[in-house]
């Protein structure tokens, strides 16, 4: 069990690059995600290693000096390579397009560039110690345009290329952060806010980028602070604080992860949670901030959702001729002093030339997080979440590892919030489509469906029907449990699909409690429908009163009138039949040989003739004459008629 | 003074009430001990012999008739007389005397004994209902006659029977009685489901309960027992146990409300049968017994009724069981606070259904409604039953009637429906659609039959829209 005590893992396809050496510089490209390796400056060879690529990028450049940052724009079309502090060289890798390198320098008076982003595939921020440059590269023309500039005084910079957001450090002591957004030529100023710092009579440390981490939390995005010692002097561990970064209005503390313990730290973000690696130890711990925490009304306070633990052993695999069968491959050092980190999940050896990916294992969890309903809110919110929340559905319905009906109702409640979230959702959708009748389609988006969504047939499919089938439970808790789903269904108003009723209907038959499926019944818990009703109606040998629920429910689908019909006759009860039809309104249009024909085979005289005088009486009415017509095909009923009560019976024409 | 003719009516009431078994007493000189219980005792030991004989007679007599159905009743001038044979061999016997008017004639008194008056029907139900209650609370005969022999059934018929038959009404019994129904209390589904919630619940964690029911009001929600257990158990809820406590807490003694208890939230549950202080170390935790599926299982319960507000719940729980002071603890803390919340969702969820569906009016139909197959039973007719007696709103004749309507409708199995005008003018309609059956008593003198045809379509219409009823 101990072995599977890892939640977090690295993932199996790393990105291998040529480790870091004198001659090998390795640079890392939060971007595009991608591992540059150059060699004597270029000269010898760049390799270019992206997450999804097979074969990596390969050229030459000249040597012209150290490479300080090298970076693809977006799509890969030009390189940009920093080898002063004054100015940025670009190649165009493009076909048919010259090569030669072209060079853009700052334009800011003896400033020095500090580093540059690439925010579109044209689009490039150049930062220096004295403000920001915003460039259009045109490739064709081997120049750039400048667009904008801002000043200010640059200590550190941060960039977070999903949200396109470069966060500034200023101020004497770093604390002043300045965020600003990029979008298509634009440039925008984000509201400036302060990390606030500890208060002692020592002169404070200044605030390191290693310490500042930007990462999109939820779809928000926060700037994440490694304060490494809490300000209350009663909890000396650090804690990481969460400031949420709007698009617009300004920025606002919103949570604190409790570490617990001090030294040295790292952070991830994975899956919407944020995980912090600590390195004395060699363990990690997640937090989700849309867990439940402490609240002081403005700041929630979190805990660790779960004990410390090691990211799962990660063995190098052996290749070349090394590679010789029998021998066991060399585990990886985890958390070396080697490790560099990045947002959101990434984890670069450059001693060794690895890149991973940061990944959280699910099934673990699903036995370390005892709190049923606690492991629910936190695995509704994972991405790959629905084999392993049906895994746990099923499993607390296992007979070894039971949970009570209260745990059971909670669990059942929580999923079906999220179901019902997602019907809403798409609900509003449709209205959304109809009534626009697809004018500006572009502002309505189909809800996704995420994984979190168990919708019924997912249940009854991978939880229920397993679970009523294996009959190991009594069944009294059997019926607990399908009672608490249909009732946390009806909670959430989300219709009940009639296959539910049936495993209700069926564990209560198999059982012989049909006075309790009555009483269902009879509160209509078992709602309406055709099908419902037709399994009643097979009921009715085991349960003669089965029939008359059925004939209600069909009397109030108000859709089943014929079915009504076809039941009454099938018991022989043609005038119980006849009446019905009459107070619908349908006597004038009823076939007429289907109930003589029904009225013969009850072999009663006196219905019989009381039926045929019906039809005489109707025809009477709608032709001005008692007979049938040929297109009736009741040849064979007149003629039956007059064998047992004679031609004097018929109905005479009335001569009016 | 007025000079007026005076009279004076008598109602129904019950002469003599006996059971006997005739394999008891087989030889001459023993008849006596056939006779296993006799009411009223203080007659002579000839009389309740020869009593007994005359039944035996007149069984063994009609039997040459009908072998499997010997008599059911005998008419004679003053009195009325039932034979029910719950087991084999064991005959209960109840004798009514007609109704009676006094009247002055000519300085002198006479009486005439009204002998049509007196439904078969009503009273063999009341007869049967005599032998369901006993077997609720002590089992069949025969289980008797296992366990301790003719002195134990004795005992235990003298000791139910003393009591009970104070209990019997001979005028008030109706129509319901033939009935026996139940009437449900009703409830949207999201209440409804809320209360199977909570029954699972407790039966999960008091997993000692074998069944449970719910009532609200009186009336029933929820039956974990089967039907026919159900039916005698609600009669017993409804028209004894819950009566006696109705009095109490309308004279505002007995204040349910419980003082707080550290850890305990504060609830309105108490246990209407068992202990009544739980804290009291002298109280008695013993529950009356019942016994359930006797013709199957047989099984012997403790019955534990626990009420919060206008809810109240039973537990059942197999006798084997010890009740300890401490499991009585753990129910009322565990269902106590659950009750009390549930009771108030229950009244608020009510209130808002009769506000939407508008049926706060008084009803202007007077009715009694009447399902075979869940033995659900409604009437407008009735006011709210007492102790003692249940009322009704309208006059003896058309009760009678209402009854004639039922037996009617019991020969035959088609659907039928017969309308009846009263000497009074009132009109009557009774209908039956396959296992229901309805009567209506319509107060307009001056319609004619098919303008009381229309009005009870109406009336089906709109009260009975919900169910295949047909018209």
């Amino acid at each position: 069990m101990e072995k599977e005590e890892y939640y977090l893992e690295l993932n199996d396809r790393p990105v291998l690059f040529e480790k870091a050496t004198n001659v090998n510089s390795v640079f890392f490209d939060e971007a595009n995600k991608q591992v540059f390796a150059v060699r004597s400056g270029g000269a010898t060879g760049v390799v270019v290693k992206g997450p999804e690529d097979r074969i990596p990028i390969s050229f030459r450049m000249e040597d012209k000096g150290e490479v300080k940052c090298i970076k693809f724009s977006l799509g890969n079309k030009i390189l940009a390579v920093q080898r002063t502090a004054k100015s940025v060289d670009f190649i165009n890798l493009i076909q048919d397009y010259s090569q030669l390198e072209y060079s853009q320098e700052c334009k800011t008076k003896n400033a020095k560039i500090l580093g540059f982003c690439w925010t579109s595939a044209t689009e490039i921020v150049f930062i220096t110690d004295q403000g920001i440059e915003f460039y259009q590269v045109l490739a064709e023309k081997r120049t750039l345009k400048f667009l904008k500039s801002q000043s200010i005084n640059v200590n550190w910079y941060m960039y977070c290329p999903e949200s396109s957001v470069i966060l500034l450090s200023t101020a004497n002591l770093c604390n002043v952060l300045q965020p600003f957004h990029f979008r298509s030529g634009t440039l925008s100023k984000m509201a400036k806010f302060e990390i606030e710092l500890p208060v002692s009579s020592i002169k404070p440390a200044k605030i390191s980028e290693r310490d500042i981490a930007m990462a999109t939390i939820y779809g928000q995005l926060y700037v994440l602070f490694l304060r490494h010692h809490a300000k209350a002097s009663s909890s000396p561990g650090a804690e990481v604080v969460l400031y949420h970064l709007p698009r617009e209005g300004s920025c606002k503390k919103t949570h604190i992860l409790k570490l617990n313990r001090t030294g040295k730290f790292a952070l991830n973000v994975v899956d919407n949670l944020v995980v912090v690696h600590h390195q004395d130890t060699e363990t990690s711990v997640i937090f989700d901030i849309r867990l439940r925490g402490e609240s002081d009304g403005t700041v929630v306070l979190h805990q660790p959702v779960l004990p410390a633990r090691s990211i799962h052993p990660y063995n190098i695999p052996l290749t070349g001729p090394a590679a010789v069968a029998g021998q066991l491959p060399i585990p990886c050092k985890l958390y070396s002093s080697s490790w560099i980190v990045f947002q959101p999940d990434i984890i670069i050896s450059a001693s060794e030339g690895y890149l991973w990916y940061l990944r959280i294992k699910l099934q673990p969890i699903v036995h370390m997080l005892t709190d049923k309903g606690r492991l629910m809110d936190f695995l509704l919110q994972r991405k790959d979440c629905k084999a392993v929340i049906l895994s746990v559905c099923s499993q607390m319905l296992s007979e070894k590892d039971r949970a009570s009906l209260p745990v059971i109702a909670t669990v059942f409640d929580k999923l079906n919030c999220e179901y019902k979230k997602y019907l809403e959702a798409e609900h509003s959708y449709t209205v959304a489509v109809e009534t626009s009748q697809g004018r500006s389609n572009a502002l309505v988006k189909r809800p996704v469906r995420g994984q979190a969504v168990i919708d019924q047939s997912d249940m009854y499919t991978h939880v229920l029907s397993v679970f009523t089938d294996l009959k190991e439970a009594p069944h009294k808790f059997i019926i607990a449990v399908l009672m608490e789903y249909i009732r946390s269904l009806n909670q959430f108003q989300i219709p009940v699909q009639h296959y539910l009723y049936e495993l209700v209907i069926k564990t209560l038959v198999q059982h012989n409690l049909f006075y309790m499926l009555h009483q269902f019944l009879q509160y209509h818990v078992l709602s309406d429908s055709k099908p419902l009703a037709c399994l009643l109606l097979s009921l009715e040998s085991v349960y003669p009163p089965a029939h008359q629920l059925s004939l209600d429910m069909l009397k109030r689908l108000s859709t089943a009138n014929d079915e009504i019909v076809e039941v009454l006759l099938s018991k022989h009860q043609v005038l119980a039949a006849l009446r019905f039809v009459r107070s619908i309104g349908g006597h004038d249009s009823i076939s007429a040989r289907k109930f003589l024909d029904a009225a013969k085979q009850a072999s009663d005289d006196m219905l019989f003739y009381t039926v045929f005088r019906f039809f005489e009486q109707r025809n009477q009415r709608l032709r001005g004459n008692p007979n049938f017509t040929p297109g009736e095909h009741c040849e064979e009923h007149v003629t039956f008629f007059r064998q047992q009560f004679g031609e004097q019976a018929m109905l005479k024409i009335s001569s009016a | 003074m007025a000079f007026a003719v005076q009279e004076k009516h008598y109602g129904p009431s019950l002469l003599s009430f006996f059971i006997y078994n005739p394999k008891f007493g087989q030889r001459e000189g023993e008849e006596e001990n056939k006779i296993l219980f006799y009411h009223p005792n203080d007659i002579e030991k000839n009389e309740k012999i020869k009593n007994v004989g005359l039944c035996e007679a007149i069984v063994q007599f009609t039997r040459t008739f009908n072998p499997t159905k010997p008599a059911q009743s005998l008419h004679t001038q003053k009195n009325r007389q039932f034979f029910h044979e719950p087991e084999e061999g064991f005959w209960m016997i109840m004798v009514v005397k007609n109704p009676v008017v006094e009247k002055q004639k000519d300085g002198k008194t006479v009486l005439e004994y009204q002998e049509d008056e007196l439904l078969d029907k009503v009273y063999s139900s009341v007869l049967q209902q005599c032998y369901k209650m006993y077997k609720l609370f002590n089992g069949t005969f025969n289980k008797a006659m296992e366990t301790g022999g003719v002195t134990l059934l004795k005992d235990r018929l003298e000791k139910f029977f003393h009591r009970y038959l104070q209990t019997l009404h001979m005028q008030f019994c109706d129509l319901l009685d033939v009935f026996s129904g139940i009437s449900f209390f009703p409830l949207d589904k999201m209440t409804y489901l809320k209360i199977q919630s909570f029954i699972n619940r407790i039966e999960e964690s008091l997993n000692l309960v074998k069944y449970t029911a719910f009532l609200y009001n009186d009336q029933l929600i929820w039956s974990g027992l089967e039907q026919e257990d159900m039916r005698i158990l609600y009669k017993y809820l409804t028209t004894s146990l819950f009566p006696r406590y109705i009095e109490p807490e309308l004279a505002g003694r007995d204040s349910p409300i419980r003082p707080e208890m550290p850890g305990n939230l504060q609830h309105y549950g108490r246990f209407l049968t068992g202990p009544l202080n739980l804290n009291d170390p002298e109280a008695k935790f013993r529950f009356p017994k019942i016994f359930v599926n006797t013709e199957e299982t047989y099984e012997e319960l403790h019955l534990i009724v626990y009420k919060a507000m206008s809810a109240s719940v039973c537990f059942m729980i197999d006798a084997s069981v010890q009740l300890t002071p401490d499991f009585c603890r753990k129910l009322d803390s565990l269902v106590g606070p659950q009750l009390t919340v549930l009771a108030s969702d229950i009244c608020e969820q009510y209130n808002i259904n009769r506000r939407i569906s508008g049926s706060e009016k008084e009803p202007q139909f007077k009715f009694i409604y009447f399902n075979h197959m869940n033995l659900a039973e409604k009437s407008t007719i009735h006011l709210k039953k007492t102790p003692s007696i249940s009322l009704t709103s309208v006059q003896p004749e058309l009760m009678k009637i209402l009854g004639d309507i039922n037996s009617d409708f019991t020969r035959v199995d088609e659907d039928e429906e017969i309308i009846v005008k009263a000497m009074s003018d009132y009109w009557i309609v009774g209908k039956k659609s396959d296992q229901r059956e309805l009567y209506v008593i319509l107060n307009q003198k001056n319609s004619n039959l098919i303008e009381v045809n229309d009005e009870i379509k109406k009336l089906c219409a709109t009260q009975f829209n919900n169910i295949f009823f047909l018209d």
